[in-house]
This record gives structure tokens, sequence and C-alpha cells, in this order.
């Protein structure tokens, strides 16, 4: 990976959330990544872990309480001028988590994806314009001849199709995926976990993936990050990950994922992982190749024999 | 056996627009019983929620239920006023809707909203009140809940406002509890938490669940029995242990294969082909016909009626009609059939 080209850096990223009384909410607090440019990292947890919270710092929704974010070489702190805001909102898209509170219901769906078209002038005519939208819908599995309907007008899982075309009409470099997928039937799902992985090959497209739907997850991740309250507790290639999960939440995590079978779930028992102070001290150590896991110094070297372990049964 | 708490029988719901009627809802019956799950499942846009939204008379203005009877607990709900449906709703009936936001006052902090329907319909002091609703927080895993009781909904995370809305619904312990992909937004470990609170709650108070879910895995964990929708209709309908090893509808098959099995290589997964029906024309066959690799020519033009295959199975495809040819379903539904027959004996 080392020759591949780093879209993106998270360093020591914070956000913490002041209430009016009793203190703040560390949503984020101290995490670190890289994203190769096309590559897919897959950003799985806990509802409430800081996933979002994570999301809406790189796309510059949010300004950090600390840390850096550097997309293509650049402090995005840094960015002033209006060209450079606007070349980055264009490069850098996200696509939200609640479909209908992030979509104008006062707007046509055809305004809705043509917004990012006309606001960087992507189309050369009106005919252009409308032959994009078309397109677009096509591509995310909705009739072209609702270009004309209101959101209200789709289901929940239509309304979030909307969402994924508007983020790519504008043709961005990442984009930030906010559980893009949890509101479609598995059929659909799949067609646009397809679909990203067609755009990713065809656009050099990188994506930051954020679900909690582990098993859609693993077939669009190249990596997975898992976090627990604002921290990442394990990081690693995603096969690894599934096969060899170290920490204790990401098992339990794993050993939740309900099954389409009936017979099993009837027996199955789930691993419940009991939260204890000190468990979030520490930091990510490599324990195996790009394999890490949130530990203390002297937790390490038990860690890595555990990892051989599990690898030799 | 056991009663029916609620009964639909050949509902039609249809919205008006611009570009001409949606028919929305074509003809959907089935009985749900005391304390039972029922989950609903298919594509998006199939009608799964505008069905829960008819059954509490919660439809947008430009919709209309066009035909056929919604009772519940043997009453026309279709003939009570909308005063009268206020007080069933919340107190006898619950929603959890699917877009947790658009359920939620913004400008009210949420402990108030989920003490006030109590405070309504089961006349409890505010204080009182109060008090459960933090220990219902505290039962949808909402940390820190003596403190955060206080916050507004834009201080949640998205799966945490979904748990609020789930809190709320179980506030005046409903008797019939419609929940509109209630865990969606949730991780797998909440996910499993909330799914054991309802089923505590169920067990406890004879709740009567109406589940819809996308989540495959989800049903295999709730359900007593599921319905197949498809384009306004439920396609197949059976006990849980049906609709998993026995499937009859190919819509049906297609959902089970696009499920990601665990350890697949990184092949594509399987998807059905082509786009959705369109629900302002509707075709006048099967609306699963161009997409079907298993249609037959009888589906074109032939609506199917309902193929009875056990007291509680139903699937409607000609598939299943003695004239019909023999088909093949797909390897991984057979593996199903065989699953079955393994445990209970019987046909290979
Ligand atoms: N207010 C409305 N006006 C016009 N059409 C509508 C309206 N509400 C829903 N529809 C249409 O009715 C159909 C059924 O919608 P419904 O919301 O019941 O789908 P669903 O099965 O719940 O899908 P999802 O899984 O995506 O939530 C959809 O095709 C949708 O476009
Ligand atoms: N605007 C805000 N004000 C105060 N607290 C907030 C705000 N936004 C988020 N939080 C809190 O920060 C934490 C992280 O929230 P975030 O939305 O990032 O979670 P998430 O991982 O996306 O969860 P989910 O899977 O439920 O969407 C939560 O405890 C949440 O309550
Ligand atoms: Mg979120
Ligand atoms: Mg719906």
């Amino acid at each position: 990976m080392s020759d591949q080209n780093v879209l993106l850096q998270v360093k020591g990223l914070k956000k913490f959330f002041s209430r009016e009384q009793k203190g703040e909410i560390r949503a984020v607090n101290n995490i670190n990544f890289d994203i190769v440019e096309g590559e897919t990292l897959g950003l799985v947890g806990e509802s409430g872990c800081g996933k979002t919270t994570t999301g809406r710092c790189i796309v510059k929704l949010y300004h950090p309480t600390n840390g850096e974010i550097i997309f293509d070489g650049k402090d995005i702190a840094r960015i002033r001028s209006k060209r450079d805001q606007l070349e980055f909102c264009r490069n850098v898209q996200m696509i939200f988590q609640d479909p209908y509170a992030s979509l104008d219901p006062k707007k046509k769906v055809q305004d809705i994806i043509g917004e990012g078209i006309d606001v960087h002038h992507l189309a050369k005519s009106r005919e252009d314009r409308n032959h994009q939208i078309r397109g677009l819908l096509a591509t995310v599995g909705l009739n072209p001849e609702h270009a004309g309907r209101y959101p209200h007008e789709f289901s929940g899982g239509q309304r979030q199709r909307i969402g994924i075309a508007r983020a790519l009409a504008v043709k961005p470099k990442l984009i930030v995926c906010d559980e893009p997928i949890s509101a479609l039937d598995v059929s659909i799902q799949a067609q646009v976990v397809n679909l990203l992985k067609k755009l990713q090959k065809e656009r050099n497209l990188t994506y930051l993936f954020i679900a909690h739907d582990l098993s859609m997850v693993k077939y669009i991740s190249d990596r997975i990050a898992v976090m627990y309250r604002g921290v990442i507790v394990e990081l690693g290639d995603t096969d690894e990950l599934y096969h060899y999960p170290i920490h204790r939440y990401t098992k339990s995590l794993l050993s939740a994922i309900p099954h389409a079978d009936p017979y099993k779930e009837i027996n199955r028992s789930r691993i419940i992982y009991q939260f204890h102070e000190g468990d979030l001290n520490g930091e990510l150590h490599e324990i195996g190749k790009g394999h890490f896991v949130l530990s203390q110094d002297n937790q390490v070297e038990a860690y890595k024999e555990q990892l051989k372990n599990e690898k030799k049964n | 056996m056991s009663e029916t708490i609620l009964s639909l029988d050949d509902v039609h719901v249809s919205f008006d627009s611009l570009n001409g009627k949606v028919h929305a809802v074509r003809g959907v019956s089935f009985d749900l019983h005391y304390g039972e799950t029922l989950a609903l499942v298919g594509e998006s846009g199939s009608g799964k929620s505008v069905t829960c939204r008819s059954i509490i008379r919660l439809l947008s203005k430009n919709a209309s239920i066009d035909d056929g009877s919604i009772l519940y607990e043997g009453k026309n709900i279709l003939a009570k006023s909308q005063r009268e449906m206020r007080s069933i709703r919340g107190k006898e009936i619950s929603i959890i809707f699917q877009d947790p936001m658009t359920s939620l006052n913004p400008t009210m902090r949420v402990s108030k909203q989920i003490a006030l329907p109590m405070i309504h319909h089961l006349h409890l002091s505010k204080h009182e009140a109060m008090k459960r609703a933090i220990e219902l927080l505290k039962r949808v895993g909402i940390p820190n809940s003596e403190v955060r009781y206080k916050d507004y909904p834009h201080q949640f995370s998205g799966g945490q406002r979904q748990r609020i809305v789930i809190a709320i619904a179980l506030a005046c312990n409903p008797k019939l509890l419609i929940a509109d992909e209630p865990t969606t937004a949730l991780d797998v470990t909440i996910q499993a938490q909330i799914i054991e609170l309802m089923k505590d709650i169920q067990k406890k108070n004879g709740t009567s669940i109406i589940f819809i879910t996308h989540d495959l895995g989800v049903v295999a964990k709730v359900a007593d029995r599921v319905a197949v929708m498809y384009a306004g209709k439920i396609v197949e309908i059976g006990t849980a242990e049906e609709i998993f090893y026995l499937p009859q509808h190919p819509y049906t098959w297609g959902l089970l294969q696009s499920v990601p099995t665990a350890d697949e290589a990184d092949e594509e997964l399987y998807a059905i082909p082509g786009a959705p029906p369109d629900l302002i024309h509707p075709s006048k066959g099967d609306a699963f016909y161009s997409r079907n690799p298993y249609a037959l020519e009888a589906d074109r033009y032939y609506e199917p009626p309902y193929f009875q295959l056990s007291p509680t199975h139903f699937a409607a495809t000609w598939l299943l009609d003695e004239r019909a040819p023999k088909v093949e379903p797909p390897p991984s539904i057979q593996r199903r059939y065989a699953t079955f027959y393994k445990k209970h004996g019987g046909k290979p």
C-alpha cells in the first residue's frame, strides 16, 4: 500500500460538545486513521460512538475541537478562499444518515440532484443537465420519469437513493457514506453496494463507509475501523478483522450479527461486552501486519501472542 | 387457535400525485393474533409503511383508502372519527415510524416527549411519568439517562433518537405495536438489546407486534410469521419456518439470495435484476413478471391467485398451478429446502 496516494489523513481528531449543564460530551476523542486513494474504509461501532461526528468533521460541517484533517495534502482547516472551499465541497461529498431530514421537502428531486451540477457549472446546457439527472436516477435504481416528484412522494429507501444520486452528481473524489444502505431492502442494498463498488473502479472513488450492518460492510470495505465511545479500538484488513477479532468489543459486535436462519437464531448466544473503566486507555498498536488494537504498552505482547494462537487454530 | 387482534381484508390505498394515481397498496389481507409477531418484509417502495399507516389512519392528505376493511378487536377502524383514533393511538396502538426525526418534536426535551403520553393516557402524575421516562431511556440503552433526559433531540445520534422513539412507543404498554424499521439505525449489539426488550414486554403484556424490517437476520430472530410484499401486495405469507426454509415465490427467493452469507469471496452480491414496477399504471399480470427469471407466460396476463401450501402458508405465483412446468429453484434455495427436510423428514 505504501506506494499509493494517501487521500485523507485524520490525526488526533477530537470533537466535544458542550451542554447547558453537566459538562461536555466527548463524541470523538482522539482518533487517527488514513484512507488511501481508491480504497474503502469501513467505520463501524455502537450507536452513539461518534461515527457521524467523525464524518461531519471530515466534510467540514463541524469544527474539530482538536486535531487535523488533511485532504489531498492540504489541511482542511486552512481552506479560506471561496474558490478553494467550493472545490473542497465538490471533492468531498457526504451521503446522510437521515434521508428525510437531509432532503429539502419543497424541492423537486431534479432540483435536489441538480443543485450541485448548477453550483459547480457541470452541465453544458439545460438538456445536458436533464440528461445527467436522468442518468443518475437510473444509476441508483430509481425511475427517471420521477424526476419531477417531491421527496415525500417516495418511500424511505427511495429517498436514500436520492441522497446517493445527489452526492454522485458532482463527481467527488471522496464520499463519506453515513449508513447509506440501512434503509434499503437487501436486494437494493446489494444493488447499491455493487453500484458503489463499480463506480469506485470506474472513477477511482474513495469511500469512508459508516455502517453498523457488518455483513454488508464486509463486502464493500478493504479495511475496517471499529469505534467505541469516541475511540477506535481496532483497525485492520476486512478479512483479518472478521476472522481474528481481538478486542473484546469487536468480538461482541461480530457475535451479535443475526443470521437469516431461524434454526440457528434460536440457539445462538452472543458475547456481551462489559465495559470497564480504563478499557479505553492506551493507543493503537500494531499486533499483526496492518492489524491495530487499542492497548497499553504492557498489553501489546499478550495481544500479539493471542493473534498468533488464534491463527494457528 | 389464538384470537385475532387485527384483521386486514383486501385493503387498497392510493395517492393522488401530479403524474397520476399511485396505487401503493393493492389488496392486502392478513390477520394478526394476540401476542404474535408478524414481520413485514419486501422491496423498498412496496407499500409496507403505507399499509401500517393505514392501520392507525395516519396517511398524508393526498392519500385515500379506496377499498377493504381493517378490524381492530372486531371494530371497524375505517369508520372511526379522527378524535376516536387519537385516543387509540399511543395508548392501545403504538407506532414507531421509519424516520425518527419526523416523529420527535425538535423543540421539546426528550423526557417530556416520553412522559406526555403517560400523563395523558395513563393519568400518571408528572413526577411519576418523569421517573418512568428516565427508566425507559435506560432500558433502551441511552447512557447517562439521569443526565441526558433533559437534552433535545438534535443532541442525540441517529440511533439514540431512534431509541427515544422506541421509548415513547413503549411508554403506555400498547396492545398492538407497529414498528417500522425500529432497529435499522442501530448497531447489532444495541439492536439485539432492543429486540430482547421488545420480546420481554411482549411476553409480559401479550403485546402483538407488526415488525417491518429489511434485515432478514432480524426477521429470523423475531418473527412468528412473515409476510413478503411486492408492488403493493403480499406475494407470500407463512410461518417464519415456511418462509425461510420452504419459500415458493420467486421474489422471496430473490430476497433470500441477496443476503450476504458469512464466507463468500468478494464476488458480486446477488441483486434482483431490473427496476421496481410502476404503481401508477400497474401491469395487469403479475407485477414481478418483468424481473422474474422464472416467469411463465401466464404471469404476463393474469394475476396469480393465492395457492395454499399449508394451513398457514400462501403464495401468489403461477408456478404453483398444477399446469405449470416444474422449475428448479436456485441452488441456495434448494439448500434451504434440504435443511427443512433434514429436520422434519419427508420429501427431499
Ligand atoms: N405521499 C405520497 N404521495 C405519493 N406517493 C407516495 C406517498 N407516500 C408513499 N408513496 C408511494 O407509495 C409506495 C409505497 O411506499 P411505502 O412508504 O409504503 O414503501 P415501503 O415499503 O415502506 O418502502 P421502504 O422500505 O423504502 O420504506 C412508494 O412507491 C411510494 O413512492
Ligand atoms: N449536536 C450535538 N450536540 C450534543 N451532543 C451531540 C451532538 N451530536 C452528537 N452528539 C452526541 O455525540 C455522540 C456521538 O454521536 P454521533 O452522531 O457521532 O454517533 P454515531 O456513531 O453516528 O451513532 P449512530 O450510529 O446512532 O448514528 C452521542 O453521544 C451524541 O449524543
Ligand atoms: Mg450516526
Ligand atoms: Mg417504509
